[in-house]
């Protein structure tokens, strides 16, 4: 990776430090150790060295052909994060805060996960380190994405399922604050995407942004030419902050964002923040928030256990309102349909996360929306939610608009 | 009359210019009522009882009555909690408040409701306890202002630490209300110097690394470091998360200024109804009465 360059934890008037006092300190010690980590090339040297030697990474940018012809849009081309270690891009992140945990002498980890793809990673990271991993999770999600409990638990975390609130990944991020409230001392959170108070925001989009450095320098290669598209789905958004930062100053790079607008937008159950939410404070930070009249954060709602949260990171809100990235939605049917048409068609089991940004290429390239070459971060694989969306049954398939592959989940 | 800021309170506004009648006038701002209660502490010698109820739990007819019981009970200050559906430096047991008031369908201006008609019998100083998010959610003007005319003397945003946003503490600092302050375990000498120095009418010193909740047992460390804080600060000094017992109150009462009492209540409250958490709440008031911090 590269250094990171000091920061104010501001995204324009978004991100902050909104936290209970206790945690002040704490977040002191994660921006300095941070600052002189990111700056020490040792460590940058150890992170690059994981990245290769553990993480498997480069990962490679894919040109998806057969789902060309089937969306009628190309060139498309797939960043491969589903190749990495355990499966998705949260890797990139755990693996240097688990290192910087280590530098700040912290021998206990806490995090909290909604499809269960950062508790895993995070998990992961900790067994490497030997550090004490606890893991937060929405019993709603335990249920959901129950193979990704039982491989935490594997790698000898402790799964602690939360049944407050919405009992989904927003309920389980409190109690992980609450955890680190209470064990701050001897206690290092790694947040899992780029939300939460600074410096968490910054620092996981540095960990991340090694996607959308491999990305630019592959598609340069590969095309000669930088992509007119770059696509990715946005819960809290790190796949997307990672995919996006390295093209952020390419102004002729069109940034799209996908939210979930689950079973859509103005439903009541949909977890699109940048479409349908405005400002607000959750958990550390200022941002678009799902909340209502008086300010109580409204439940989010998707199909993708990773994206259902009624926020978003800071700097997902400043990119939006300066115009830099746009940010659309796509609903659970439309998700589900891609889930089941990427398979046969190439090979490749997305996650239900990333089928979104895979379905919006779909739908917009239908409308002759999408500007090519197009690059999408296929942030994870989707063992996790094979069960789930079997469970569905094949309706939305069935009764949509023949979008369902040849190998399309039965 | 002034706000009363830092290092005010011990010379603060003699009793008699808040002579009742003139206090519930329209316009005219509640200054100074919580630096007003704690001189008067401080004359008599004993330690303060600051009561929390999270607004509309279990409901709104019980916080109406607990609100004036407690005024009768000889509460000093009551934090008034806004229910809040986040809240991250809760514990279990106001958590179920907050999500039980929410359930009922409690509104901020349900909380401001009850507030104004605790003014028709008492002038209790009250303070606002909320996250940020409905104060930001409603606009910190407007926000304010419903809680002046409402009848509040002061605010306590628990995710608004010294610093995290000039602007927004800047407007709470210049408002009538009192922006009270708190200051952790985890705190460093120069900044709780920092934050005493900042907070408005008094400070908040949490017991404790955690989140709110009853708890059997207080630390060990509790009164010195108590002690140290309420010597750095120019205001007075209110300890709070986890004084649960009589006991509790009058290890903290000899040590601080004043001990806030919220989960235990919460949990009395369900155990007991109204009646029991009063019963509570005399328990405590009687204990801080015996105590005056040394």
């Amino acid at each position: 990776m590269t250094p990171s360059t000091p920061h104010t934890g501001r995204f324009g008037p978004y991100g902050g430090r909104y936290v209970p006092e206790t945690l002040i300190p704490a977040l002191d010690e994660l921006a300095a150790a941070y600052a002189k980590a990111s700056g020490d090339s040792g460590f940058l040297a150890e992170v690059d060295r994981l990245a290769e030697d553990y993480v498997g990474r480069p990962t490679p940018l894919y040109r998806a052909r057969r789902f060309e012809a089937e969306a009628g849009v190309g060139p498309v081309y797939l960043k491969r994060e589903d190749l990495n270690h355990t499966g998705a891009h949260k890797i990139n992140n755990t693996v240097g805060q688990a290192l910087l945990a280590r530098r700040m002498g912290k021998p206990r980890i806490i995090a909290e996960t909604g499809a269960g793809q950062h508790g895993v990673a995070t998990a992961t990271a900790c067994a490497l380190f030997d550090l004490e991993c606890v893991v937060y999770m929405g019993t709603e999600d335990v249920e959901r994405q129950s193979l990704n409990v039982y491989r935490m638990e594997l790698l000898g975390a402790e799964v602690r399922p939360v049944d407050s609130g919405t009992r989904t990944l927003k309920d389980a991020t409190n109690e992980a604050l609450r955890d680190w409230v209470t064990n701050v001392a001897d206690t290092h959170y790694i947040i899992g995407s780029v939300v939460g108070p600074h410096p968490f925001p910054l620092i996981v989009r540095d960990f991340q942004a090694v996607i959308g450095r491999e990305a630019r320098r592959q598609i340069l290669e590969a095309e000669g030419r930088l992509p007119a598209s770059v696509v990715a789905c946005v819960g809290g958004g790190s796949n997307a902050m990672g995919m996006f930062h390295a093209f952020a100053g390419d102004e002729e790079v069109a940034l799209i964002g996908v939210e979930a607008a689950g079973e859509g937008l103005g439903s009541g159950r949909s977890s699109a923040p940048l479409n349908e939410g405005r400002p607000g404070v959750l958990h550390g930070s200022l941002s678009y928030l799902l909340q209502d009249a008086d300010g109580q954060v409204a439940p989010a709602h998707s199909v993708a256990a990773g994206l259902d949260y009624p926020g978003v990171g800071p700097e997902h809100s400043h990119l939006k309102d300066s115009g830099r990235a746009r940010y659309v939605s796509v609903r659970d049917g439309a998700a589900e349909r891609a889930f089941r048409a990427l398979p046969g068609l190439e090979g490749i089991i997305p996650a239900l996360e990333t089928a979104h940004a895979l379905a919006w290429v779909v739908e917009a390239g239908r409308r002759g929306e999408v500007e090519v070459p197009v690059a999408i971060c296929l942030s994870g694989r989707g063992d996790k939610d094979v069960v789930h969306v079997a469970g569905l049954g094949d309706g939305e398939a069935g009764s949509g608009d023949g979008e369902a592959g040849p190998g399309a989940v039965p | 009359m002034e706000k009363q800021g830092r290092g005010q309170f011990r010379d603060g506004p003699a009793a008699e210019s808040l002579r009742f009648g003139r206090r519930f006038m329209m316009g005219d701002a509640p200054r100074g009522r919580i630096a007003e209660r704690f001189a008067r502490l401080a004359a008599e010698r004993r330690a303060g009882f600051i009561p929390y109820v999270t607004a509309g739990y279990p409901t709104l007819a019980h916080t109406r009555e607990l609100l004036a019981g407690l005024a009768e009970a000889g509460a000093d200050v009551i934090e008034l909690g806004i229910p809040f559906s986040d809240p991250m430096a809760d514990g279990p047991t106001i958590q179920r408040s907050s999500q039980g008031a929410l359930d009922q369908g409690t509104t901020v201006d349900d909380a401001f409701a009850v507030l104004a008609e605790l003014r028709e019998s008492s002038d209790v100083p009250v303070v606002i306890f909320s996250y940020l998010n409905p104060v930001h959610s409603r606009g910190v003007q407007t926000f304010i202002r419903r809680a002046v005319d409402a009848g509040a003397d002061g605010i306590l945003p628990t995710d608004l630490p010294l610093g995290a946003d000039p602007p927004l503490e800047a407007a709470l600092e210049a408002c009538p209300l009192d922006l009270v302050r708190l200051i952790a375990p985890t705190t460093s000498p120069a900044r709780v110097r920092e934050i005493a120095g900042a907070s408005q009418g008094f400070v908040y010193y949490i017991a404790r690394t955690g989140v709110t909740g009853a708890r059997a047992e207080l630390r060990g460390e509790l009164v010195r470091e108590a002690g140290a804080v309420r010597a750095a600060s120019p205001l007075p000094v209110a300890v709070g998360f986890g004084v649960s017992t009589a006991e509790h109150a009058r290890a903290v009462g000899a040590a601080a200024d004043a001990a806030v009492v919220g989960s235990a209540l919460v949990d009395r409250l369900d155990d007991g109804g109204v009646a029991g958490a009063l019963e509570l709440a005399r328990e405590l008031r009687s204990a801080l009465n015996e105590v005056r911090p040394g």
